[in-house]
């Protein structure tokens, strides 16, 4: 258990590490960039438009008991900013690419490409690991952007359409919500800091797990699939375990 | 002299006569005047009593060494470590005791970054070719290529071509094929033309006949000669088919209990009165 977190973290160092060091595999960073995040959009947009859409279909009722529909937009803003677009995002992202990253690397093992990477003179994770991970920080922050907008305007649909609230009151609402946190260096808001860490944290954990497991396969194709299994499962319970811990860091970091 | 498998009979015949001029004119070309890293008196390759071990011993006390355009293949029953051979010459393993050296440099001790820059003098041919199937054959071979040198496309270009070509493959038919639309054979191919695209000194090969047809070894066979005989490169072969290794091999080592029970010629292979050898040897 040890080793393996030993491993885990040595792999993520070097990953990490090889970012700034020649040679730079920019077109498999882009091709990853599209792979994960383009390749990532449909399904993030789904998921974060029926959970606004959702969202606020039970606020409604809530909100309603206490005569307090008007801070709907609020409600929905907060949840989806801070804590639901970039879990749901990194949830998605976890079982769509993360499985493909472990079962990538896993059949490469398996076929002994890694092996053929490493006798044609390239290191592997400097090849394979570096650009996934680059990838990955960089669009899953971009991924739970898009998802906290389209969650909000599915929030939006259903305030102006069931509870008949006008879409500029509730435009105004978000916005209020977004600046009662406060603002870092005067213009960004606290809010949008706290909801762009979870998902750069998030994208290094995903395809440093997908990586990690999918270098580590052994056995064939049932292998393979074992690796697969291991990554969503690891990166998602992760995932929930350390949005608990920096959702506490980031409260007392921008407490009012 | 392009030669296909799988054609027709009159092809099987020609290639059956290549590889018999082949070895008859092995002498003469091993004779002729070769650069230093192809010089047929030093050792290119020396293993001098490796011993590994995982949860067992795989390999004691093993040595052997291949001269300048040498080829050596090592045979044995299946799980006696012959491919764990190639990894040490690789440096993919670090042998526990006795030492590894490629062209007088001893590899055991070299960091990552060292060890990855003396593979670069090494091609390898996996047993499955691990060809890297997210790419087209052209960019397989090329890879090496962009990887370590500054060549510009159009030499590359030249190069993928003229390797493909020495592999009996029509480079405008299969450059753009992807490695999933090959047969096994020209997969194999492939792993050859990859593994020579840095012109290296040596070449490493894990099986490369096995799950073939007959044509079809006879043509990787005569490849791996045709190597050796016009490129002088030393190589190392891993083999079960003993019928092969004879017709490649300068010389065979047998792995049997951990160790090395035989090295030496094919003709002393034959000559021996050693009773494993014998029975290994069945009735070839």
């Amino acid at each position: 258990m040890i080793f393996s977190l030993q491993e885990y973290f040595a792999l993520a160092g070097k990953a990490i590490g090889f970012i700034f060091v020649k040679p730079f595999y920019a077109s498999d960073a882009i091709q990853q960039m599209n792979a994960i995040g383009v390749g990532s959009l449909g399904i993030v947009l789904l998921t974060g438009f029926f959970t606004g859409m959702v969202l606020a279909l039970q606020m409604s009722v809530q909100l309603q008991a206490f005569g307090q529909e008007a801070l709907i937009g609020r409600v929905i803003a907060g949840s989806m900013i801070r804590e639901l677009g970039p879990v749901l995002a990194g949830l998605m992202v976890a079982g769509r690419v993360g499985s493909g990253i472990a079962a990538q690397l896993g059949s490469m093992r398996v076929t002994e490409q890694i092996d053929a990477l490493n006798t044609l003179g390239t290191d592997p994770i400097k090849k394979l690991v570096t650009p996934r991970v680059l990838a990955a920080l960089i669009m899953l922050p971009i991924l739970t952007i898009i998802n906290d907008f389209v969650g909000i305007l599915g929030g939006n649909i259903i305030a102006t359409f069931l509870m008949g609230l006008p879409a500029s009151l509730y435009w105004r609402t978000v916005l209020e919500q977004m600046i009662s946190g406060g603002f870092t260096f005067r213009f960004i808001p606290n809010d949008l800091i706290q909801g762009l860490v979870k998902p750069f944290v998030f994208g290094g954990l995903i395809s440093i797990t997908g990586c990690y497991y999918g270098l580590k396969t052994t056995g064939g194709t049932e292998g393979v699939g074992l690796a697969t299994t291991r990554t969503v499962v690891t990166a998602s319970v992760l995932i929930l375990v350390i949005d608990y811990f920096l959702t506490q860091i980031m409260l007392t970091m921008f407490a009012p | 002299m392009p030669r296909r498998a799988g054609d027709s009979g009159r092809v099987r015949a020609a290639i059956r006569d290549e590889l018999e001029t082949l070895a008859e004119a092995g002498a003469d070309t091993q004779a002729q005047p070769m650069e230093e890293g192809r010089d047929p008196h030093r050792k290119i390759i020396a293993l001098d009593n490796v011993t590994l071990s995982f949860d067992e011993t795989i390999l004691q006390d093993v040595s052997f060494a291949a001269k300048g355009g040498e080829t050596i293949v090592v045979v044995g029953e299946s799980g006696t470590g012959k491919s764990t051979i190639l990894r040490l010459i690789l440096r993919l393993l670090v042998p526990d005791k006795g030492r590894v050296s490629i062209d007088g440099q001893d590899i055991t001790n070299l960091t990552f970054d060292e060890a990855l820059k003396v593979r670069q003098k090494m091609g390898m041919v996996f047993q499955g070719a691990a060809l890297f199937d997210s790419m087209t054959v052209h960019d397989n071979v090329a890879y090496p290529l962009r990887e370590h040198t500054d060549l510009s496309e159009d030499e590359i270009e030249a190069r993928v071509r003229e390797k493909l070509d020495f592999v009996d493959l029509e480079p405008d038919k299969v450059s753009d094929q992807m490695p999933s639309e090959l047969s096994g054979g020209m997969r194999k191919r492939v792993g050859v033309a990859r593994g020579l695209a840095n012109n290296p000194q040596i070449m490493l090969y894990d099986e490369p006949t096995s799950g073939l047809d007959p044509l079809t070894t006879a043509t990787i066979t005569y490849l791996i000669l045709k190597l050796q005989r016009e490129l002088g490169v030393t190589s190392v072969v891993v083999s079960h088919d003993i019928r092969s290794a004879f017709r490649m091999a300068s010389k065979i080592a047998l792995l049997a209990n951990k160790k090395i029970s035989f090295f030496g010629t094919p003709e002393e292979m034959t000559g021996s009165d050693d009773p494993y050898l014998r029975e290994f040897l069945g009735g070839f």
